[in-house]
């Protein structure tokens, strides 16, 4: 009495799942939640020094931006923000446009206006803090109104 | 039906997302999200005027220093600081082994915290903004 073989299982050319299916919305997902944690900790600390620390709202103008850009800590700091809550709310809008938009062209539209304005803020941003200058002089040379007083000292 | 309720409790609890804290959290997790969105597009909008000139910004600036927008900022804060703590509830829920089980007082939670940091920044922002 031989024992039974069992041939082994056709596998290779063949896909035996028919799930074409990409990780995109997994990955969308986990984008969400570890955005999410980064973003808790620079918008809270954004909102205390900005709100909390100082005159608090009533000290904002010119120069406490310039103050704050001249180091690069900020810059950092904000440029990660800006990236990260940009991209971490157009995401959460295109879910929400997915899930009440029901007509294809509607979801369509209103995702490519999602699109457009988050690649125009996250340049302009990223361009304004790169090229901040606290300084910034006329044509004549001379200081513009409204320059931080460590401009002139 | 009716032998099916009579072993469930009479009052429906919620689940998850279905009903109750899970889903209102949702919603307003919705809704805050996207008024922050809003907010954000303007918001380095106007501070890209530091770019243009000082007085460009400064003018701006100016011009949101009253109590109407003030309370706005208030709102604003709310919002920001409510979406961020229901954020970790929201990771809790997905990712710590008991976080769904405590889904409902860790929402509690939120709350409780939401008032800790809302009282002291309320004294702050709107004596400024009304204090002149």
């Amino acid at each position: 009495m031989a024992a039974p073989s069992l041939e082994a299982p056709r596998s290779t050319p063949y896909r035996r799942s028919t799930s074409r299916r990409s990780n995109y919305e997994m990955y969308s997902w986990l984008f969400m939640r570890l955005s999410g944690a980064v973003l808790v900790v620079l918008v809270i600390g954004h909102l205390f020094v900005n709100l909390m620390v100082g005159d608090g709202i009533s000290g904002l103008d010119f120069g406490f931006v310039a103050g704050k850009w001249a180091s690069p800590f900020w810059q950092v700091w904000d440029l990660a923000m800006l990236w990260l809550a940009m991209i971490h709310g157009s995401n959460g809008v295109r879910t929400i446009i997915n899930d009440y938009a029901q007509r294809d062209m509607t979801r369509i539209v209103l995702k490519t206006l999602v699109l457009v304005a988050l690649v125009f803020t996250v340049v302009l941003g990223t361009l304004v803090i790169f090229t901040f200058e606290p300084c910034p002089v006329g044509p004549d040379g001379a200081f513009l109104e409204g320059v931080p007083s460590f401009c002139t000292s | 039906m009716a032998t099916e309720t009579s072993t469930r409790s009479v009052v429906p609890q919620g689940t998850l997302y279905r009903g109750r804290e899970g889903m209102w959290s949702w919603v307003a997790h919705r809704i805050t999200g996207l008024l922050i969105f809003v907010f954000l597009l303007v918001h380095v909008l106007d501070t890209s005027l530091v770019r243009v000139a000082p007085e460009a910004y400064n003018a701006v600036i100016e011009t949101y220093k009253n109590p109407v927008v003030g309370l706005g900022e208030a709102g604003l804060v709310g919002a920001v600081l409510f979406h961020a703590f229901n954020g970790i509830r929201v990771m809790l829920v997905d990712f710590w082994s008991q976080g769904p089980r405590f889904h409902r007082q860790m929402l509690w939670a939120v709350g409780a915290l939401w008032v800790l940091l809302m009282v002291p920044f309320l004294v702050r922002h709107l004596s400024n903004v009304f204090g002149g």
